[in-house]
This record gives C-alpha cells, sequence and structure tokens, in this order.
C-alpha cells in the first residue's frame, strides 16, 4: 500500500495526465488546494493505520510465536479513534464549505452564456451580445469516431476533444453560465475552469468563472446522455478583450459559422 | 462435541432431502436455498464480469473496435445492475441463509417458504433482464442510475427493466424480512442480542436497510413508468415536476444500498480475522454501534451523489458534512479490526490474506469516497473514471473480496472437507495484484479528465486506459481459478467441525458438513463458553 | 404428531408453492410490459399470470390455514408471522413514502424552483416566464388543460369518515372475539369490510366525476400525478384489505381462530389500520392543506 501511496503522491507532483489540473481561475486554483489537502491527510491516516498494520502482521505473526493477547477493549482508545477523525474532518470541512460558498456566488456578471445541452452538440447564446450558435464534434474526429472509419485516433489532434466552433470569452471577465437542456439530462464540463453543471431539462442552473489566462480550454459532456455521449466536447478560447471584441463584431456580422475563430 | 451430536442426530420426523430437481425447486431448507443463492451470485458474477470484459476491450486503445456506442452503454448499464442486484446481494443473502441460523442455533430460517419463494423470483427477475439484450431498441442503455429523461428512450426493453427492479426489490424485500424475523425470534435461549456475533448483527441493520429502501427504488421506477406510459409528470419540468426528483428519490435508495453492499462484507472480516488471529474481536459492541451509526447516516446522505445538479447551497453544505462524518464510525471498525490483529497470533489460510487485502484495499476506497464528499473537489471528480475507481474499489477488493473471503471461511464446514490451500493462495494473491492494476490508474484518468459511461476517449489517456484493461483481463482470468477451488472442493483433507484453530461460534460446534438439519432443539448453555 | 409442536419449530418440508408463484411472476410481468408496448394479444399472458398468482395465494395460504388449524405452529412460529407481517407493512410504509416525497419535492422544491424562487431566478426567466408558483398546479406547461381541485370536504369527508369508523369496527370485532363473543365478531367483521367496499365504491365515483366533470385527470401535470397515484395506490390497498377482511370473515364462519390464537386476524387488522393511517396523509397532504 505504502508503495501505492508513494506512486499516487508523486503523479501528484506529475503533470496532468496524472492530477487534477490546477486551472486557470481562482476557484479552480482553491479547488485543487482542497484536493491536495484531502489527499495528504488520507496518505497520513494511511501512513498510520497501515502502519501499525503492517508492523503487527509481521511482529505478531503465530510463526513468529507470538501468543494471543487477552484484551477485548480499551475506552479510551475508542474515545480518541473516534474524537480525531471528527477533528480532522473539521479541517477538511471549514475551507471546502468556504470555497464553496464562493462557487455559488454568481452575481455581477461581466458576460452571461446561456448554454443549452442537446443530443449531442450545445448550443450558446451570448445573452447581451445578441449571438448564438451551436458546437459539434470537429469534422476530423467525427470521420475517425467510427468502428470502421480506417483513421488511427492517434493521428488526429485533440481527439473528441476538438468542436467546430468554440465558445470564445475575454480574460479577466467574470463569465455567468446558465445552463439547461432541451431532451436529456447533460453536464457541462471544463476542468481547467473548474466548472461541471448539470443540464437539466426545464430547469436553469447557474455557474461563472473568470480566467486568467489566455489559451484553449477543453472539457466533455458528463452526464451520460445517449448514444452521442462521448461525443459532445466542449472547447473554450481565453482570449484578450479586443479580440474577444473582434470575434463578436465578425460573429454579428454574420460571417460564415463554420469558419474556425483563430 | 458429544452434545452437539446428540442435537443434531435428533431427527425424529424430519427426513432427508428429497430426491431430484423437487429438492432444489421445492426447498425449505436454508442450507439448500443458501446454496442456490450462492452458485446463483456466482453465475452472474460471471455474466456481469463477462459484460465487464466487453467494456474494457472497448476501452483498451482509443478508437471504436468492437462494440457500438448504444450497446456500450448498455453493457455498462447491465453490468452494473447484473453486478449489484445479481451478485454482490444475493450472495450475501446467500450467506445470510446458510450462516445466521447455525450462528444463533436455530433449527432454520423462520418463513422457510418464503424464503424459497424469494431466491425463486430472482432467476424470472434477472431471466428477464438478460432477455432485453435481445430486443427491439437494445437492453437498458441509461446507466444502472435510471435517470429521467434518458431512461425513457429505452426501447421495448423500458418496461421489462421497470418489472425486473420490481422483482428484484420483492425478492430483497422478503429475503430481509425472513432475516429479521430469524435473528429476532429465532435465537437460542440465551443468546442476548449483544452476544450475537457480528456477521449477524451487520445482517440485522442490513436487513432493515433493505426494507426500508428497496420499496422506495420500487415507487421511482413505478414513477417512471407512468410517466412513460400514463402521462404523468412526475419527472416533466412542464407538468411541475422535476427530473432531477428521480434523483434524490434513487439515491435514497441508491446511498443505503451501497452500504448494503458492505456492512455484510464488515460482518464477514470481523469473523475471520479474530479467529486467524486467535483473539477476541476488538470492541464488538462499538463494532455494533458504528454498524448502526453508517446506517442511520446513509439515510441522510444521498445528495452526495448529485453535488452538480444544483441543489440549493444550503443543501449542498448538508450533505458534505453529513456524508464527511461516515469516516468516523467507518473508521471505528477499521481501527478496530487492527485493534483485533494487534498482539495476536496470526496465521495467513486465504480467508485470512482476503480479508487483510479487504482492510487494506477497502481504506483505499473510503479515503477516496472521502476525497468525493468535498463538494467542490467533488465538481471535478464527479462523472469521471476517479469515482469508478472509488467504488470499485469499495465493491471488488471490498464487498467481492469479503465474498470470497467468506466462501473460504466457510468452504470446509459447507463441504467437509479442507479446499486446497495453494490454489486459494494462488487466487488470492492473482486477484489483489490484477486488482490493483486494473483499478488504481482509473483515479489518474478520472483526475486527468476522462469521463465515465463513454466508449471511446481522447489520445492522452491511451496508457492508463491499456493497464487497467490488461488488469481487467488478468483479474477476470484469475477468478478461474475459484472454479476450479469449488471443483476440487472435496477432494483436500477431511475438515473437523472446528476447522480452524481459533474458530469460536456456534456454526463450528456442529459437524462438517453440516447435517442437513441443525439445533431442531435450541442449543443450551453453549453460548457463553462459544463467545470466549 | 401434536407432542412435541411446543419444543419443535415448524419447518415445512418443501412447498411447490413458491415456484408457482414465481411462474406467475414471469407471465404477469412479461404479459404486462409486452401490453405496454403495444402487443395486444400479451394481455391474456399477463390475465393468465394474474389466475397463476391467485391459484398460487389461495393454495398456499389454504395450506398454511390448514397447518396452522392442524395444531403445528407454536407460540414462536405465531412470533415469526407477527414479525414478519410488520416489516411487510413497514415495507408498504415505505413504498408510500416515496410517492409523499415526490409530493413534498413538487410542492417544496420543483414548484417554487419553477416559479423562481431559491437559486432559479433564471429558470423562471428563460424557460417558464410568467409562471407563478402555486398549488394546486398542472406545471407552467399547463400539462392536461385547465382543471378543477377536488375539494376535501364532500365525498373525501365522506370517505374519511367511513374509514375511520370501519378502523373502530374492526378493534370492536377483535374485542369480541377476545371475549369469544362470535355472533358481535361476525357482526363487526363483516360491517367492517362492507364499509371498505364502500370506500372503494365512492372512490371510483370520485374519480369518474374528476374526469367527467372537473377535467382532472392522472395526465393534469404534477397535481394530478401526485393525486390519482396517491389515491389509487390507497384505494389499491383498501381493496386488498377489504378481500383479506372478507376472507378472515369466512374463516371465522367456518369457526376458525380462538381467543388465545388469531394471528391471521390480527395482522390483517394491522393492514386495516396502516391503510387508514395512510388515508389520513392522504387526506391532510393531497385534499386538505
Ligand atoms: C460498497 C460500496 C460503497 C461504499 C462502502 C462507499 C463508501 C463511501 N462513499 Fe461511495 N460510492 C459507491 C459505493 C460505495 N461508497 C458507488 C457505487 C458510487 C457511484 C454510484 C454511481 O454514480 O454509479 C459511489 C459514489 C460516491 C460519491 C459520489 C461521487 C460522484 O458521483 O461524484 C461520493 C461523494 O461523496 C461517495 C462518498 C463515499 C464516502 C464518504 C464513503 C464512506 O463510507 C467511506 C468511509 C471510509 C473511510 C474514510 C476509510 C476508513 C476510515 C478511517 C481509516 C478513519 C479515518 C479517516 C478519516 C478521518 C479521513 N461515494
Ligand atoms: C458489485 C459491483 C461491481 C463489480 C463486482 C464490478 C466489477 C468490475 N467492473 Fe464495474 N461497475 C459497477 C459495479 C461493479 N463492477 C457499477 C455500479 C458501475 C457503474 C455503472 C454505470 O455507470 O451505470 C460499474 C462500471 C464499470 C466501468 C465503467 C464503465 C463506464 O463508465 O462506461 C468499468 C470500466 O472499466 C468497470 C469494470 C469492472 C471490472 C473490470 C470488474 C471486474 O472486477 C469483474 C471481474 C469478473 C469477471 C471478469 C468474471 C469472472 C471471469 C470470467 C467470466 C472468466 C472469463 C474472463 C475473461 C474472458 C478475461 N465497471
Ligand atoms: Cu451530453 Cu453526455
Ligand atoms: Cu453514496
Amino acid at each position: 500500500m505504502s508503495l501505492l501511496g508513494i506512486t499516487f503522491a508523486s503523479a501528484a507532483q506529475a503533470e496532468w495526465q496524472l492530477n487534477m489540473p490546477t486551472g486557470v481561475t481562482e476557484l479552480s486554483a482553491e479547488t485543487y488546494g482542497l484536493h491536495m489537502m484531502v489527499f495528504w491527510w488520507c496518505v497520513a491516516i494511511g501512513i498510520v493505520v497501515f502502519g501499525v498494520m503492517i508492523y503487527s502482521l509481521i511482529k505478531h505473526r503465530k510463526a513468529a510465536g507470538a501468543k494471543p493477547a487477552k484484551f477485548t477493549h480499551s475506552m479510551t482508545a475508542e474515545i480518541l479513534w473516534t474524537a480525531v477523525p471528527v477533528v480532522i474532518l473539521l479541517i477538511m470541512a471549514v475551507p471546502a464549505a468556504e470555497t464553496m460558498v464562493k462557487l455559488e456566488d454568481s452575481r455581477d456578471p461581466d458576460l452571461t452564456i446561456v448554454i443549452t445541452g442537446y443530443q449531442w452538440r450545445w448550443h450558446y447564446k451570448y445573452q447581451d451580445e445578441g449571438l448564438d450558435f451551436y458546437s459539434s464534434l470537429a469534422l476530423p474526429s467525427l470521420e475517425a469516431r467510427g468502428k470502421q472509419s480506417g483513421i488511427d485516433p492517434n493521428t488526429v489532434d485533440n481527439y473528441l476533444l476538438e468542436v467546430d466552433r468554440p465558445v470564445v470569452v475575454p480574460v479577466g471577465a467574470k463569465v455567468r453560465l446558465l445552463v439547461t437542456s432541451n431532451d436529456v439530462v447533460h453536464s457541462w464540463w471544463v476542468p481547467e475552469l473548474a466548472i461541471k453543471k448539470d443540464a437539466v431539462p426545464g430547469m436553469v442552473n447557474e455557474a461563472w468563472f473568470r480566467a486568467t489566462e489566455t489559451g484553449t480550454y477543453r472539457g466533455q459532456c458528463t452526464e451520460l446522455c445517449g448514444r452521442g455521449h462521448g461525443y459532445m466536447p466542449i472547447v473554450v478560447e481565453v482570449v484578450e478583450p479586443d479580440a474577444y471584441q473582434a470575434w463578436v463584431d465578425t460573429r454579428k456580422d454574420g460571417a460564415p459559422q463554420v469558419a474556425a475563430t483563430q | 462435541m458429544a452434545t452437539a451430536a446428540a442435537d443434531i442426530t435428533d431427527h425424529h420426523d424430519d427426513h432427508g432431502p428429497a430426491k431430484g430437481i423437487g429438492r432444489w425447486l421445492f426447498s425449505t431448507n436454508h442450507k439448500d436455498i443458501g446454496t442456490m443463492y450462492l452458485l446463483f451470485s456466482l453465475v452472474m458474477f460471471f455474466v456481469g464480469g463477462a459484460m465487464a470484459m466487453v467494456i474494457r476491450s472497448e476501452l483498451a486503445v482509443p478508437g471504436l473496435q468492437f462494440v457500438d456506442p448504444g450497446f456500450f452503454n448498455s453493457m455498462t448499464t447491465m453490468h452494473a445492475l447484473i453486478m449489484v442486484f445479481g451478485a454482490v446481494m444475493p450472495a450475501f443473502v446467500g450467506l445470510a441463509n446458510w450462516m445466521i441460523p447455525l450462528m444463533i442455533g436455530a433449527p432454520d430460517m423462520a418463513l422457510p417458504r418464503m424464503n424459497n419463494w424469494s431466491f425463486w423470483i430472482l432467476p424470472v427477475a434477472f431471466g428477464i433482464l438478460l432477455s432485453t439484450l435481445f430486443m427491439p431498441g437494445g437492453a437498458p442503455a441509461s446507466g444502472w442510475t435510471m435517470y429521467p429523461p434518458l431512461v425513457l428512450q429505452t426501447g421495448d426493453a423500458f418496461p421489462f427493466l421497470i418489472f425486473s427492479v420490481h422483482l428484484m426489490g420483492i425478492s430483497s424485500i422478503m429475503g430481509s424480512i425472513n432475516v429479521i424475523v430469524t435473528i429476532i425470534n429465532m435465537r437460542a435461549p440465551d443468546m442476548s442480542l449483544l452476544k450475537m456475533p457480528i456477521f449477524v448483527w451487520t445482517w440485522l441493520i442490513t436487513a432493515y436497510l433493505l426494507i426500508a429502501v428497496m420499496p422506495v427504488l420500487a415507487g421511482a421506477v413505478t414513477m417512471l413508468l407512468t410517466d412513460q406510459f400514463f402521462g404523468t409528470s412526475f419527472f416533466l419540468a412542464a407538468g411541475g415536476g422535476d427530473p432531477v426528483m428521480f434523483q434524490h428519490i434513487f439515491w435514497f435508495f441508491g446511498h443505503p444500498e451501497v452500504y448494503i453492499m458492505i456492512l455484510p462484507a464488515f460482518g464477514v472480516v470481523s469473523e475471520i480475522i479474530p479467529t486467524f488471529s486467535r483473539k477476541k474481536l476488538f470492541g464488538h459492541d462499538s463494532m455494533v454501534y458504528a454498524a448502526s451509526s453508517i446506517a442511520f447516516l446513509s439515510f441522510i446522505v444521498w445528495a452526495h451523489h448529485m453535488f452538480t445538479v444544483g441543489m440549493p447551497l444550503t443543501g449542498q453544505l448538508f450533505f458534505m458534512f453529513a456524508t464527511m462524518l461516515i469516516a468516523v464510525p467507518t473508521g471505528v471498525k477499521v481501527f478496530n479490526w487492527v485493534a483485533t490483529m494487534w498482539r495476536g497470533s496470526m496465521t495467513f489460510e486465504t480467508p485470512m490474506l482476503f480479508a487483510l487485502a479487504f482492510v487494506f484495499l477497502f481504506t483505499i476506497g473510503g479515503f477516496s469516497g472521502l476525497m468525493l464528499a468535498i463538494q467542490p473537489a467533488d465538481v471535478q471528480y464527479h462523472d469521471t473514471y476517479f469515482v469508478v475507481a472509488h467504488f470499485h474499489y469499495v465493491l471488488v477488493p471490498g464487498s467481492i473480496f469479503a465474498l470470497m473471503a467468506g466462501a473460504y471461511y466457510w468452504l470446509p464446514k459447507w463441504t467437509g472437507y479442507y479446499y486446497n490451500e495453494t490454489l486459494g493462495k494462488l487466487h488470492f494473491w492473482m486477484s489483489t495484484i490484477f486488482v490493483n492494476v486494473t483499478f488504481f490508474p482509473m483515479h489518474f484518468l478520472g483526475l486527468a479528465g476522462m469521463p465515465r459511461r463513454i466508449p471511446d476517449y481522447s489520445t492522452q489517456f491511451a496508457d492508463f486506459n491499456f493497464i487497467a484493461s490488461i488488469g481487467a483481463m488478468g483479474f477476470g482470468l484469475s477468478q478461474l481459478i475459484f472454479l476450479l477451488v469449488l471443483l476440487t472442493a472435496k477432494k483436500g483433507a477431511k475438515a473437523d467441525d472446528r476447522v480452524w484453530e481459533g474458530a469460536h461460534g456456534l456454526e463450528w460446534t456442529v459437524p462438517s458438513p453440516a447435517p442437513w438439519h441443525t439445533f431442531t432443539t435450541p442449543p443450551k448453555n453453549r453460548i457463553a463458553e462459544e463467545s470466549f | 404428531m401434536t407432542t412435541h409442536t411446543d419444543e419443535h419449530y415448524y419447518v415445512p418440508h418443501g412447498s411447490h408453492w413458491p415456484v408457482v408463484g414465481s411462474v406467475g411472476l414471469l407471465f404477469l410481468m412479461v404479459g404486462i410490459s409486452s401490453w405496454l408496448n403495444g402487443a395486444d394479444a400479451a394481455f391474456y399472458v399477463f390475465l393468465l399470470g394474474l389466475a397463476i398468482m391467485v391459484f398460487m395465494i389461495t393454495g398456499w395460504f389454504a395450506e398454511v390455514i390448514g397447518e396452522s388449524q392442524r395444531g403445528l405452529y407454536n407460540e414462536q412460529v405465531d412470533k415469526s408471522f407477527r414479525q414478519g407481517m410488520f416489516w411487510f407493512i413497514f415495507s408498504e410504509v415505505m413504498f408510500f413514502a416515496a410517492f409523499f416525497g415526490a409530493l413534498f419535492y413538487a410542492r417544496n422544491m420543483s414548484i417554487p424552483w419553477l416559479g423562481g424562487e431559491s437559486n432559479n431566478f433564471f429558470t423562471n426567466l428563460l424557460l417558464w416566464e410568467g409562471f407563478e408558483s402555486t398549488w394546486p398546479t398542472n406545471g407552467p406547461g399547463n400539462i392536461g388543460g385547465e382543471y378543477q381541485v377536488m375539494p376535501p370536504i364532500g365525498l373525501p369527508l365522506i370517505n374519511t369518515a367511513l374509514l375511520l369508523t370501519s378502523s373502530v369496527t374492526v378493534t370492536i370485532a377483535h374485542h369480541a372475539l377476545i371475549a369469544d363473543k362470535r355472533a358481535q365478531l361476525k357482526i363487526f367483521l363483516a360491517s367492517t369490510f362492507i364499509l371498505g367496499f364502500i370506500f372503494v365504491g365512492l372512490q371510483a365515483y370520485e374519480y369518474i366525476h374528476a374526469y367527467q366533470d372537473l377535467n382532472l385527470k392522472l395526465t393534469s401535470g404534477i397535481y394530478g400525478s401526485t393525486f390519482f397515484m396517491l389515491t389509487g395506490f390507497h384505494g389499491m390497498h383498501v381493496t386488498i384489505g377489504a378481500i383479506m377482511l372478507m376472507t378472515i370473515f369466512f374463516r371465522v364462519m367456518k369457526g376458525h381462530f380462538t381467543p388465545e390464537k388469531h394471528f391471521a386476524f390480527e395482522a390483517v387488522a394491522w393492514y386495516w389500520h396502516f391503510v387508514d393511517v395512510v388515508w389520513i396523509g392522504l387526506y391532510v397532504f393531497v385534499y386538505w392543506l
């Protein structure tokens, strides 16, 4: 076990292949911090519990001549190992609750996007810009995904994680997402933004983020929504404010919807 | 032993087992019914496992190779339903049938005819469920959680799914009523509640949980049925309902359900560790209180499966705190096991090995459970392979290992012979190594962003998926060793009544194999000496 | 045979009824599922399953009653039956709890949310603008069209009175049984199930009224769904309970039950009280509040 612990621990420091991404928002970093804090507590408790157990397994073997002791209970021990975990849990719970409160506060956004899930693509509507479009799996992935496609997925860039029309948002802006669905439940997830919100038909859920770094961030639908569930990725491009404005303007001019944004 | 022999040969009007198929079809004997439950669940474990192999084969490398996405979803759904309702739960009921009357000195289960019925409903239920594989529109593909509106898109399989769930529920409820009544009403006169073995205790609590939540599941799927066919609006926002309402009702059942699958496992392990440590279970009473607390808490944490569904803040806070609390009584259990081993005199036969692996690996699964309970972090984990890793750790090296441990532990009592220890150890080591190879990398996959329930994935997830698939094949093949153990179960040395050096309890006072009828009159004055 | 029944727990040796029951369930479930899928002929399969179930239940119970009359059951067996019945009723309570849960959830959660409360301002604004949270309602989509609410006074009140009275009569019957007053027992037992059947009849009348005059249907949004599912399942239970009471009545006529031993009677009485308590809940939360 301690071996496994070490793998996990070193994994934790390694790149995003192994661990949760730190992400590009204040709250994604906080979430990452919570994740690591709880993880290290578990490692610590694991080391103690498994340490004692392994010691006992070695020392108290019959083969090593151990004679069974007679004790059957101990009030002190029982109280101790009830109370100590409670304290540890409190230490975890307080910062978790703080982060949770912040996650829920989507007031005063700079920009609001209504996201609607469809089987199987996303629809985005920029509420104040009067802009809306569908976003589906990009063609190269689409062609390669079939059973007899003959195309090696390894040759497709961002296989299954590329869309025809990404969401574009300005860096530093507070973006509020209003998430809903047109048919079944979907879920909108971008790990780097630490947002996962279910898209429930007939209900609107709120989420928000404020990206601090420009870049392209990818995610997927994370609620089983039928045959195409694995094929409705999400791409968010965080760009400088003027680039964002330019993008909005071209979009408004009715530029061909298929054009990539770059 | 003399007294024991006298009790058991005391047969009067009782005849031996009937001949032929009638013995099994019409059985009212707890041992025969227990055997049927156990064999049925083994078959289901293999069927569900075969489906897992389909899943893992498809996921071994990126790209679609073998199945269509729709069929893949059916495999995931059926795998889970079969493993949960067909393998793990009936297996524990099988152990309960065999062992509870022996442990409490009862002549049989309290309601023997109903006992037969609760078993024979299962083949019907799973026959119906498996037949959906051949129906237009395919088998259910909405995940075992059956969330609407997706589940309403199921084809002809839909009503069959609903009614097979009803049947599973009826079977479980009747089985549980039998367990509770047996435990409350059929104990040997001098066995007070707090003298009961922990396995009996955990089953008492489990049965209570089952009776409390299976009807709720039945209600939930009934609402699905009427929404689909009779125009009700339970899960339709336009009519004033809410799709999320189903999730609440489902998880009100679903969360206690996961403890239904682990509490009897705790019980089995609590029997085995003292035996092979040659030391009495540490903190017997606090084990009882811990199990009861877990059961109580399990009713008020369900929405931790719904942290991303858009609940009000207060709800999320409440469910996060309540969920975290479960770590406390579960910790008490783990600590008590360790304290039982402490300064014992341990030997490592196969049951003990499985029990020890259970303690290690279940705890790891518990830790990841605690991580999932942290709501902001769960936003990142939810519906990814991190969750898949979590629950397979608590279910496979958890529930399944405890079942294996129990099977090896009581096999000599059932057959009268020691199983092949070398094969048993081989089975253990192969299983333990491969189970980690299979499920440990899934943590990384989940953290790296791989959603669950997808038939194909981005190439960056390829390496760990490949490892997991190799592990799964290895784990699956290792289970064939267990078949071999069963086939050779009567080839070993003859077992005496006690079977294991450190074993204590009434079940070890009757001959091995346990005769068809035991304790036709309740054992007297043997409880005290047995619970040393 | 009877000499050692006291010390020996009666374990029957083999019974074919459970397997018959399983076969019945198979036909029942496959039949109704196929029928729901549109295979009209499957309804006969369903009916066949039903017939097998009825055959099984009567056969099984007849066997148990026979064993009971032959004195095979000792005190402990009696206790097992009682406890079994108790837990069965508990499971029924939890089944109803699911539907009450749905009712409370709709009234306190989903409908206010659709109306924009809590963190659902945008749910109302974007999807259901103009919908105000009220109860009863058939939802923002006005599913099932305009309808009228079933008022708590009138029939439901009469039904409440009927059921409450029947709970009293069954208790009087029980006391009569214990006091070995067979005539009184018969009268009050009979009046209990007659009251039960009248209840079911009135309920049917109420349904017809709802469908024909109020346009209140199962399809009338969440109000119609919860109203008919709750009262419907309850009505089913009243029917079953009344049939059980009738069975008990015929057994009384045949001279069964003694002041000391009458598990079946008590089981049915418990069941009847349970049905009664559920009705109180229904009356308060479905009709009244
Ligand atoms: C046997 C089954 C089983 C068991 C026992 C558990 C145990 C626990 N589970 Fe798990 N769980 C599942 C089966 C199980 N789970 C399944 C099947 C799912 C997914 C369902 C689906 O979506 O399909 C799931 C999903 C699931 C989720 C939802 C994840 C998501 O979908 O986003 C959460 C979130 O809170 C959770 C939490 C927990 C916790 C806190 C425990 C706790 O009980 C664990 C407690 C144990 C320990 C913590 C270890 C031992 C303790 C100590 C050594 C003491 C000291 C420790 C500390 C103080 C930290 N589980
Ligand atoms: C008790 C419950 C239980 C058990 C025992 C298992 C056992 C296994 N599970 Fe399962 N699983 C669930 C409960 C369980 N699972 C649940 C609840 C889900 C969620 C479903 C959902 O999302 O709705 C799930 C989902 C799930 C997934 C995710 C699917 C997805 O999201 O799309 C995966 C993927 O790897 C998986 C794998 C496995 C494997 C490899 C095993 C192995 O341990 C199985 C090993 C057993 C055998 C293989 C059978 C015996 C051997 C033979 C028959 C010999 C032949 C063998 C070979 C050909 C190799 N399971
Ligand atoms: Cu959309 Cu999954
Ligand atoms: Cu849970």
